[in-house]
C-alpha cells in the first residue's frame, strides 16, 4: 500500500516542475507542453484522492480535465501554427506585439 | 518495502526525470518525448492505484492524441533548437524561487494534514469502470454534455484558425 | 544442486511460467511473421501468375531464414545529420509496442494442465483488455512519426507526417466501431467478449457478433487496415511517391524492426477481428454437432498426404527429403487427433484450432487485398476516414444502443 501523501507530494513536484518549465522555456510549443504537465500533476492528485476516499468522482473529473486538455490542444496548436506562420518564429519573445 | 511501494518509487522517479528532461532538453521533440514518458509513468501509477480505466484513457487520449498533435505540429513547423535570450535568465531568477516556494508550501500542507487514508487497489477493475460510467452518465450528465459542446466549439475553432484567409 | 534447482523452480513457479510463456509466444510470433512474408510473397505471386520465392529450400521455404540472415549481416549506415537518439528509438518503439499488443490476446478457452498447474493460453488477461490494446495502438504512431522526423530527409518526413495524420484519423473510427461489441458483451475483457458470443451454444455461427455488428465489423476492418498501414492504405510508404516513406533512411536490422512490427500488427488485427466479431475460439457449428471435433484430422490428414505426394516428386533431393518429412508429421498429428484415447487432446485443441483458422483467413484477406487493390489518393483517404467511416461507426453505436434498448441485451 502506498500512502496517499506520497502521491500528493509527487503531484506537487510535477506541478512545480511544470511551473518551472512554463517560466523557463522560450519555445511556445514547449510552454504549451508544460501546461499539459501541470494538468497531469493535478490529475494524479484527483485520482489519488478518489482512490483514498473510495469514490469515483475524482476519476470522472480526470476525464473532464482530459477532455478540456484535448480541446485546448486543438485550439492552442491552431493558434501556434498561425503565429509561427506570421512571425516566422516560435520564440515567445518574438511575439510581443499585438500587431505585426 | 512492499512491492507496491517499490513500483511507486520507480514510476515516480521516471515521472520526475521525465519532467526534468522536459525542462532541460532544448529541442521541442525531445521535450515532447519526455512529456510522453511522464504520461506513461502516470498511467502506470493509476494502474497501481487500481484505476485501470483512467490509466487507459490517459494513454489513449494524452499519449495517443494530444501528444501526437504536439509532435505533428513540431514536425510541421520544423521547429529547431530553442533560442536562449537574456530575458529567459531573468525568468530563471524569478522562476526558481517561485517554484521552490510553491513546492515547499504544498509539501508542508500535505505533511501537516493528517490524511491517513491509503490509495490502494479496489477489488475488481470492471466495477471501477462501471462506477465511473454510472457517475459520468447519471450525476455528471450535464457537465458531460457540456464537454461535448466544448469539443464541438474547439473543432470549429481549429478549423477556422487553420483555414487560409485568401481561399 | 538438483534439489536447489527444484526448490527454486517451485518458489518462483509463477514468474518462471510467465517468462517461458513470453519467450514461447515471442518465438512463435516471430516465426509466424517470417513465414507470413513467405506466404504473402507466394500468394501475391500466384495471383500475378508468377512463382514467387522458389530457390532457397523447397518451395522457397527457407527464404525467410535467408532474408533474416541478410537483415542481420547487411551494412547498417547511419545517415549524416540524423537525430541519433530518436533515430534509434523509433524502430525499437515500433517493434516493442507491436509485440506487446500480442500479449493481451487470449488463445484458448481452457487452461493447460501441466505439472499440476493451470496454464492459461495467453499472457495478460486484463479487465480493460481492449482498451489496453487501443492504448498500445495509440502509442505506435510515434514509431512511425519519429522515424520520419529523425531521418533528416524529405521523403521520410512526408511519409511520417502522412502516417501520423492517417493513424490518428482512423484511430477514431477504429475505437468507435468496437463500441457496439462492447455494448453487447458488457465488458472490455476479450475472454468475456468471446464468451458473450457463446450465449446460445446451439446457434453456432449465428450467435457471433458479426451478424448484429456487420456495420461495426466493416468499419473496424477498414480502419484497422489503415491503422496498420497496409494496402490500400499504405500511403506512408507509397513507393512511387515517397521512395519508402518513413523508413527510407533505415537499413539492415532497423528496417527489419519496422518490417516485423508491421507484420505483427497484422497478426494482432486479425486476432482482434476474430475475437470481437467472429467468435474467437468458438466453433461455427452448433455445440451438439460433436462429430465436427474430427475436423482438424479431416483437414490435416489429406494435407499431410498431399505434401508427401508433392514432396516425393520434387526436383531437388533436399526437397524430396524435407517435404515428405513435413507431410508425415502433419499426417501423424492428424491421425493422433482422431484416436479415441487422445480425445482429451482433441477437445483441448478445438479452441485454438478455430481461433488460428480464423486468424489465418484474415491474414489471407490482408494478402489478397495487397494483390488486388490499388492505393488510395491522400485526399480520398482523409475524406473517406472522416466523412464516411467515422459517421458510420458512430451510427453503428447509436443503432446498437437503440436495438439493445428495445429488445434488451441479447
Amino acid at each position: 500500500m502506498v500512502p496517499t501523501s506520497y502521491y500528493l507530494i509527487l503531484s506537487a513536484v510535477l506541478f512545480g516542475l511544470g511551473v518551472v518549465a512554463f517560466v523557463f522555456k522560450r519555445n511556445v510549443i514547449t510552454i504549451f507542453m508544460s501546461i499539459e504537465l501541470m494538468l497531469n500533476a493535478v490529475n494524479l492528485a484527483f485520482v489519488a484522492f478518489s482512490q483514498a476516499r473510495h469514490q469515483s468522482d475524482g476519476q470522472v473529473f480526470v476525464l473532464f480535465v482530459i477532455v478540456v486538455a484535448a480541446a485546448e490542444a486543438a485550439v492552442g496548436l491552431g493558434i501556434i501554427i498561425l503565429t509561427a506562420r506570421n512571425r516566422q518564429s516560435l520564440n515567445v519573445e518574438r511575439v510581443d506585439l499585438l500587431k505585426l | 518495502m512492499t512491492p507496491q511501494l517499490a513500483i511507486f518509487f520507480v514510476l515516480a522517479a521516471i515521472a520526475v526525470i521525465g519532467a526534468l528532461s522536459l525542462i532541460l532538453q532544448r529541442h521541442p521533440i525531445h521535450s515532447a518525448l519526455s512529456l510522453i514518458v511522464v504520461m506513461i509513468a502516470l498511467a502506470g501509477l493509476y494502474l497501481l492505484m487500481g484505476s485501470e480505466f483512467v490509466a487507459a484513457v490517459q494513454i489513449i487520449v494524452y499519449g495517443g492524441a494530444i501528444m501526437v498533435l504536439f509532435v505533428f505540429v513540431i514536425m510541421l513547423l520544423n521547429a529547431g533548437v530553442e533560442e536562449r535570450t537574456n530575458v529567459s535568465k531573468l525568468a530563471g531568477i524569478a522562476g526558481i524561487p517561485l517554484a521552490v516556494a510553491l513546492l515547499g508550501f504544498l509539501a508542508a500542507a500535505i505533511a501537516r494534514s493528517n490524511e491517513t487514508a491509503q490509495a490502494g487497489f479496489q477489488s475488481g477493475g470492471l466495477a471501477n469502470t462501471k462506477d465511473i460510467s454510472t457517475m459520468l452518465f447519471k450525476d455528471f450528465v450535464y457537465p458531460f454534455e457540456l464537454t461535448s459542446f466544448l469539443i464541438l466549439v474547439a473543432i470549429l475553432g481549429a478549423i477556422v484558425l487553420a483555414q487560409r484567409e485568401n481561399s | 544442486m538438483i534439489s536447489f534447482l527444484t526448490s527454486f523452480l517451485a518458489a518462483h513457479a509463477t514468474i518462471i511460467i510467465y517468462l517461458v510463456k513470453i519467450a514461447l509466444l515471442l518465438f512463435i510470433v516471430l516465426t509466424v511473421n517470417a513465414y507470413l512474408t513467405w506466404f504473402e510473397r507466394k500468394v501475391v505471386a500466384h495471383m500475378q501468375s508468377r512463382w514467387g520465392p522458389h530457390r532457397v529450400g523447397p518451395h522457397g521455404l527457407l527464404q525467410p531464414a535467408a532474408d533474416g540472415l541478410k537483415f542481420l549481416l547487411k551494412e547498417d549506415p547511419t545517415p549524416a545529420g540524423v537525430d541519433k537518439f530518436t533515430y534509434f528509438l523509433a524502430p525499437l518503439m515500433a517493434l516493442a509496442l507491436a509485440l506487446t499488443s500480442i500479449a493481451i490476446i487470449p488463445f484458448g478457452p481452457e487452461p493447460l494442465h501441466i505439472f499440476g498447474r493451470d496454464i492459461t493460453l495467453g499472457i495478460a488477461d486484463l479487465n480493460i483488455g481492449i482498451l489496453a490494446l487501443f492504448a498500445i495502438t495509440a502509442l505506435s504512431v510515434y514509431g512511425v512519426a519519429l522515424a520520419g522526423w529523425s531521418s533528416n530527409s524529405k521523403y521520410p518526413l512526408l511519409g511520417g507526417l502522412r502516417s501520423s495524420a492517417q493513424m490518428v484519423s482512423y484511430e477514431l473510427a477504429l475505437t468507435m466501431s468496437v463500441v457496439g461489441v462492447l455494448l453487447l458483451a458488457g465488458s472490455f475483457n476479450l475472454r468475456d467478449i468471446i464468451n458473450a458470443q457463446a450465449h446460445h451454444p446451439e446457434r453456432g455461427i449465428l450467435g457471433w457478433n458479426i451478424w448484429p455488428q456487420i456495420l461495426g465489423f466493416i468499419c473496424f476492418f477498414v480502419a484497422a487496415v489503415a491503422e496498420t498501414n497496409r494496402v490500400p492504405f499504405d500511403l506512408p510508404e507509397a513507393e512511387s511517391e515517397l521512395v519508402a516513406g518513413f523508413h527510407t533512411e533505415y537499413a539492415s536490422f532497423k528496417f527489419a524492426m519496422f518490417f516485423i512490427a508491421e507484420y505483427t500488427s497484422m497478426i494482432t488485427v486479425s486476432c482482434l477481428c476474430t475475437i470481437m466479431f467472429f467468435g474467437g475460439w468458438l466453433s461455427p457449428f452448433p455445440a451438439s454437432w460433436t462429430f465436427t471435433y474430427y475436423l482438424p484430422s479431416v483437414i490435416l490428414i489429406p494435407a499431410g498426404l498431399w505434401v508427401i505426394w508433392d514432396g516425393i516428386r520434387y526436383e531437388t533431393i533436399f526437397g524430396r527429403l524435407v517435404l515428405p518429412g513435413i507431410g508425415t508429421v502433419l499426417t501423424v498429428i492428424g491421425i493422433a487427433l482422431a484416436v479415441p484415447q487422445l480425445q482429451f487432446v482433441n477437445a483441448f485443441i478445438q479452441g485454438p484450432f478455430w481461433l488460428l483458422a480464423k486468424i489465418f483467413v484474415f491474414l489471407f484477406v490482408y494478402v489478397w487485398m495487397r494483390g488486388t487493390l490499388p492505393r488510395f489518393r491522400y485526399d480520398q483517404l482523409m475524406s473517406f476516414g472522416w466523412k464516411l467511416l467515422l459517421p458510420l461507426s458512430i451510427a453503428n453505436v447509436v443503432i446498437t444502443a437503440f436495438a439493445m434498448l428495445i429488445w434488451g441485451p441479447r
